[in-house]
């Protein structure tokens, strides 16, 4: 057909724009392809270069096999299996490129394109930032050039971006429309690959030493939060996660705790409105301010006062709540729950134990207890520290009296432990505390690095009380965050310290866009879509009311569409169009145009049946002549306007018209 | 097989789609109607795969993979406008054909004229056996010359004509079917090995006699020819090395060649004579001598020159 052989088929622009594409597409995949993967994939696209630079490069049919089975096998053993995002990414992968070195018929570039689109889409499992979305478009326009060029191989390339631009522009209505209306599935629709959610970072369920601290050197976001007024003051923001009863000696466990629809507790203080956007952590935590008053849709209670969601969450949701941080809780709590919070492991801190009871021997109430230990605790100089050295068995001891530096987790877990040899109920929650407001659009930011840990004692009559003892050595890390808590040679690396004002600056637009892209773009779900339409006045949007809308407006759009291919753009138009006014005002004096007349001829008769007219009639037939027939290109402007004037100059005197008539009868 | 199947209940389902009968009136102007367009395969393909894409966007609530699918489908749906644009009011003239031996292929062609500012790629146009492709460039023509193989005598229609694009993206092919008013005229093969000429004689009426001597005013010197008779051939020149080469001889001297249906042997069919004759008349033509012809109900005068040798062909042609 078109293309009669390889080497002259690898000459086509078509080629050098699916190699482009194909680099541009597998670029972003090197991440999280094994490195092996990775390479051989950038291998067989220089393979490809430089076939297209040498025409004599052919690779044989044999090679390519082979590579395809060894990569099959290598896969098998990277991964351990084919099912699943991760080896299917990397198959298709690898696919793409044997492909590219075997481009030979036009239908191996539709493969190769269909390739690369899947590709393009695989990269959203790991990664849907503006800017993944800015590559997948660039992607996405070399896509089109690639056809483009296939089908018309002698535009130039730019000739090649401005129409694949151009059908970009003009596909953008219908996008839009198939966005907004093509009625939203809830996913997933079947049974995820366990390793769906492989990539999150987040909170776990149990704590030992150094788990926060991790997650803290983290700059990703847990959530965001926009207040309906001003957000509650920095102290105060305690966004509840895990509680953590039992403990083992080295790690802290949640005990069972029942789900109810109501909290245990009843709101007291004032509140404060929020809308809460979670980012997919895949637990079933929902990160509110102490204490939320109701449960939203699709999340309960647990008696542990915090909010559990039906099912973990997948995806970035967003959630409507009313805190009120002042709120009392547990004033009646379960005797087995307290003795739970007493539980301490034995032959585990003999030296803490030792300390507490030492504390609490002459104590009369817990409250004592409670301002003791806190008291004895400041006189230890515990130092906070991002980077606490690694601890034994009697984690508490080494820490309270050998190494003395610690994080959150160490300071809750001491607090907790002397407590409860003190005999007084207590447990550790986890959770993130603080955030950050962005001045660009006002929301509330929080981080991986504002996880913490922080304690709660049961006090009669007053229930459980939070204590953070993190506040005895770093009050900082509370009232501003940990930035402004950790020793000035701390090791947080880049935009963690706010030195320079521009690049925080730069931040907090870049947050404020992407918190738009992620409401907007992302997190335009079914729910988002069912609201939306309401608000616009629809009762009961379904399925079937989205469908009729779609179907209307994208008939709407093809017709626009259609109205506007069905244009026609003659060489000479507005010339055609005078020369037609002159034609229609000749018939309306009797004398149409007879279908075969040249204009010439046609002149020369109505010249002689206007005889008064003859010199005007005659001049504008030869103008039309000389425009229409004697030049190529478009007449210019100038001699159309003369033209014009010229039409418009003829009169038809009412004498000739007159004379006409008996000439004629 | 399958492909020749499909190849035919296409051709069945068009020629009842298009109503192609009679030719279609020149110039032939790409009206709306007369445009069709479906997916090409590439298309189809592309439409599962986005279907697949979008099952993987669902499934793993993947917002951007949203955005990638609708991108792409409006974006194909688009290009159908743009594939049927590509033809709308094109303009198709026939152009001119030449004639032909049977045998030999004819060639068709066809001027085809974009009014439009605008290049339009990518367009092919295709008839039974031939396709061509071009581009036509703003307010551009084109000649296109469709060469198609002939096996049988007399006029040959053009026939259904396809003009097709599948541009922009490969995924539409929009197409348009036509019948151009266009005949080539297919003479009869000349026959391998005929015989050779007959001698020359005089008018059948006896007016005059039989020239001997008509072979006598050399007129110059030419490749030689299986068909040549052995006299002809100039020895001195093959003597010399040289190639074989056939003397020429004016025909102004000599007799006239009458080629005559009814002279021919009583066992020849048909298709044969005619044949037979039409190797004959490129014999005496290329010989330079001057010949009548004779078919039942019609007869030549005797002349020479191309215009007489095409006018006889075209006789046995229609015959």
């Amino acid at each position: 057909m078109a293309h009669p052989g390889p080497i002259s088929a690898s000459r086509q622009p078509c080629q050098l724009w699916l190699l482009a594409m194909s680099a541009l597409t597998l670029a972003p995949h090197a991440p999280f392809l094994p490195a092996w993967l990775g390479m051989l994939c950038a291998g067989l696209i220089i393979v490809r270069a430089t076939q297209l630079r040498f025409d004599r490069l052919r690779v044989p049919q044999l090679v390519v096999i082979l590579i395809a089975l060894a990569t099959a096998i290598g896969v098998k053993l990277d991964f351990g299996h084919f099912f699943g995002k991760d080896p299917g990414i990397a198959l298709l992968a690898v696919l793409l490129g044997l492909k590219l070195i075997e481009v030979r018929a036009s239908r191996d570039v539709y493969v190769a394109v269909l390739l690369c689109l899947f590709l393009l889409l695989g990269l959203f499992f790991e990664d849907q930032s503006i800017l993944a979305g800015v590559l997948a478009l660039a992607g996405f326009v070399l896509a089109l050039c690639t056809l483009l060029s296939q089908q018309d191989a002698a535009a130039p390339a730019g000739a090649q971006l401005k129409a694949a631009a151009s059908l970009l522009f003009q596909a953008t209505p219908l996008f839009v429309v198939l966005f907004f209306l093509f009625p939203r599935v809830p996913g997933p629709l079947w049974g995820l690959p366990s390793d769906a959610f492989s990539s999150m970072t987040g909170l776990s369920d149990t704590m030992r030493p150094g788990s926060i601290s991790q997650l803290s050197l983290s700059e990703a976001i847990a959530f965001r939060v926009e207040f309906d007024g001003a957000p509650p003051p920095p102290a105060q923001r305690y966004w509840r996660g895990p509680v953590l009863t039992r403990f083992d000696g080295q790690v802290w466990h949640p005990v069972f705790s029942p789900v109810t629809d109501t909290p245990q507790y009843s709101v007291t203080g004032s509140g404060f409105g929020y809308r809460l956007t979670m980012e997919a952590h895949n637990r079933r935590w929902l990160f509110a301010l102490e204490f939320p008053d109701r449960a939203p849709t699709g999340a309960r209670f647990s008696r542990d006062n915090r909010l559990l969601l039906q099912s973990p969450l997948h995806q970035r949701a967003r959630f409507e709540l009313r805190s009120y941080p002042a709120t009392a809780t547990g004033q009646d709590e379960d005797q087995h729950r307290l003795t739970e919070a007493l539980r301490l492991p034995a032959n585990s801190n003999p030296r803490s134990l030792e300390l507490a009871r030492r504390i609490a021997d002459d104590a009369t109430h817990p409250k004592e207890i409670l301002d003791r230990v806190l008291a004895e605790m400041k006189t230890l100089d515990l130092t906070y520290t991002l980077e606490p050295p690694l601890l034994g068995t009697h984690s508490v001891d080494e820490f309270l009296f050998d190494t003395r530096l610690g994080f959150c987790e160490h300071f809750a877990a001491a607090f907790v432990v002397l407590m409860r040899a003190a005999e007084v109920p207590a447990r550790v929650v986890t959770g993130y505390q603080g955030g950050e407001i962005n001045p660009v659009d006002g929301s509330l930011v929080v981080r991986q690095s504002d996880a913490h840990a922080w304690a709660e004692v049961w006090l009669p009559q007053r229930g459980w009380v939070r204590v953070d003892p993190t506040a005895l050595a770093a009050p900082q890390r509370i009232e501003s965050g940990l930035t402004a808590a950790l020793p000035r040679d701390g090791d947080l690396r880049g935009l963690m310290r706010p030195a320079a004002d521009l690049l925080l600056s730069i931040r907090y637009h870049w947050e404020a866009l992407t918190n738009a892209w992620n409401q907007s773009v992302l997190g335009y779900n079914d729910e988002v879509q069912r609201d939306l339409f309401k608000e616009l006045g629809f009762r009961e949007p379904d399925w079937r009311l989205l469908s009729t809308l779609l179907g209307a407006s994208a008939a709407t759009v093809l017709l626009a569409l259609f109205a506007w291919s069905l244009r026609r753009h003659r060489r000479g138009e507005h010339l055609d169009r005078l020369w037609q006014i002159f034609c229609r005002r000749l018939a309306h004096k009797g004398l149409a145009r007879m279908a075969w007349e040249g204009p010439i001829d046609y002149a020369e008769r109505a010249a002689a049946a206007f005889p008064r007219e003859a010199r005007t009639i005659r001049m504008i037939a030869h103008h039309y002549a000389r425009l229409r027939y004697a030049t190529t290109g478009k007449p210019d402007q100038g001699a159309l306007r003369q033209f014009s004037v010229l039409i418009r100059s003829l009169r038809f005197s009412k004498k000739t018209d007159d004379d006409r008539k008996p000439a004629k009868s | 097989m399958i492909r020749g199947g499909i190849d035919r209940l296409r051709e069945r389902i068009e020629r009842w789609l298009f109503r192609v009968g009679n030719p279609d009136p020149a110039p032939i102007t790409l009206v709306q109607r007369r445009i069709f367009v479906l997916p090409t395969s590439a298309g189809l393909m592309l439409g599962a795969g986005l279907i697949v894409m979008l099952l993987a966007s669902i499934n793993y609530s993947l917002g951007l993979g949203y955005v990638l699918v609708f991108l792409l489908a409006a974006v194909a749906i688009t290009s159908i406008l743009h594939a049927f644009r590509n033809l709308l009011h094109l303009e198709i003239m026939p152009g001119r054909t030449d004639p032909v031996f049977a045998g030999q292929p004819a060639s068709f062609r066809l001027h085809v004229l974009n009014h439009r500012s605008q290049r339009r790629p990518g367009l092919r146009l295709r008839m039974r056996d031939a396709q061509a492709g071009f581009d036509l460039g703003a307010d551009g023509t084109a000649e296109i010359v469709l060469a198609s193989a002939t096996q049988q005598r007399g006029w040959m229609p053009i026939g259904r004509v396809t003009i097709e694009t599948c541009w922009p993206l490969g995924l539409i092919r929009a197409w348009s079917v036509i019948v151009p008013d266009l005949d080539c005229l297919v003479f009869p093969a000349p026959e391998r090995n005929a015989p050779p000429l007959p001698a020359p004689r005089g008018d059948a009426h006896g007016g005059l006699p039989v020239s001997t001597q008509g072979d006598e005013d050399f007129a110059g010197l030419r490749t030689h020819r299986v068909t040549d008779s052995p006299r002809h051939v100039a020895w001195k020149a093959v003597a010399r090395g040289g190639p074989m080469l056939t003397k020429q001889f004016s025909g102004s001297s000599s007799g006239i060649l009458a080629l005559d249906w009814d002279s021919l042997p009583e066992n020849l069919g048909v298709e044969a004579r005619l044949s037979r004759l039409s190797a004959w008349i490129q014999s005496a033509q290329d010989a330079g001598l001057a010949f009548s012809l004779s078919l039942p109900g019609c007869r030549l005068p005797a002349a020479s020159g191309p215009q007489h040798a095409q006018a006889c062909l075209k006789q046995l042609a229609l015959f």
